[in-house]
């Protein structure tokens, strides 16, 4: 893949720099990190619980830079991604590339030296997935981009887990699993109303290659999939009732949103599949949310009232 | 270079220092903690 043509039309700023890191995305994926650090048993000291979450933020921004870097070319044809630093010449290709890997092989580093091996290890791997198996194999070549490629942005819970217990097991990969399992509805809610902008670059999400109609039957299966998946947390002894009342409540009406994106009508404005893109933000953040405040309300989980 | 530019460009290095000030900081901070846990 060749990297961008740069022009140099002005000089980076710092927020230019901020902006390659994805900060939006990085924010999430530290959430999910804390969810996991916080839900796993054990104790891990406040110094190094920092340090493993400031790995997991700097790994993910790292990854936001190297697939800006190698990306540059689509993200200026794209009405969406064409302000980004590199598209708008503040930074050069190059530059993004020795950014983004100076800053992966630190987190990683400082990973395995002052937290521990195995959150090193999938740390490393979550990078390579996302920069090496999305964004240079899979991602201009298949619909089912996002869906393989998601992985990558499922890991930060089984991290930040692994970074407190040196291992895993059964609560970090559902947790997994439930973000695994939203990436795709989640993405294809937002191409229904960008398809002009993929197909324009050249991107094969699923509303260019295969329609609309299939997008949305493909977002329904997922999601009648998901819904039951966030509630297992509850049931294997990970969650409380809180947790298990955010999963239904938000569960149900994001599979509302969803059945409303299946029965859309109006093609041009996408209004049910916006929606859905917005409810699937709130579901994601009330899950986590819910789990990370019943640990630290030290309140008990659903199997020891039942 | 126009002043908004050099502007820019000072930031950027007072960025990159404070961001390795930091790191030294934390580096010793992990290293104390390693040493006298």
């Amino acid at each position: 893949m060749a990297l961008a043509t740069y022009s140099d039309t002005r000089v980076a700023t710092v927020g230019d720099y901020f902006a390659l890191l994805k900060p939006r995305v990085m924010s999430l994926v530290i959430f999910t990190g804390l969810a996991g650090i916080v839900a796993a048993p054990g104790h891990i000291g406040p110094v190094t619980g920092f340090v493993a979450l400031l790995c997991i933020a700097v790994a993910a921004g790292a990854s936001g830079a190297l697939n800006m870097a190698y990306d540059a070319d689509i993200d200026r044809l794209m009405s969406r991604t064409a302000t980004r630093p590199i598209p708008m010449g503040a930074i050069a290709p190059g530059e993004a590339l020795g950014f983004g890997w100076t800053l992966a092989v630190a987190a990683v580093a400082l990973m395995g030296l002052f937290v521990n091996f195995v959150a090193a290890a999938l740390l490393a791997f979550t990078v390579f997935f996302y920069v090496g198996v999305y964004t240079l194999w899979l991602k201009r070549r298949t619909p089912q981009n996002i869906v393989i490629g998601g992985l990558s942005g499922a890991l930060p819970p089984a991290i930040g887990w692994a970074a407190v217990t040196g291992s895993l097991s059964l609560t970090p990969i559902l947790l997994v699993a439930i973000i695994f399992l939203w990436t795709p509805p989640h993405f294809w809610a937002l191409s229904l109303w960008r398809s002009d902008d993929y197909a324009r670059a050249g991107v094969p999400m699923l509303p260019v290659v295969r329609g609309k109609t299939a997008t949305r039957r493909q977002i329904l299966a997922y999601t009648a999939v998901l819904v039951p998946l966030g509630l297992a947390p509850a049931f294997v002894g990970a969650a409380g009732p809180l947790y298990f009342v955010c999963a239904s409540a938000i569960g149900v009406w994001f599979a509302i949103e969803a059945f409303a994106t299946f029965r859309e009508t109006d093609e041009v404005r996408e209004p049910a599949a916006r929606r859905l893109f917005r409810v699937s933000l709130v579901y994601m953040f009330a899950l986590f949310a819910a789990l990370i405040a019943e640990r630290l309300l030290h309140l008990p989980v659903l199997a020891a009232l039942v | 270079m126009s002043d908004i530019d050099d502007k820019a460009r000072r930031r950027r290095n007072l960025a990159v220092a404070l961001a390795l000030g930091a790191l030294v900081v934390l580096f010793y901070i992990m290293t104390m903690v390693r040493v006298h846990p």
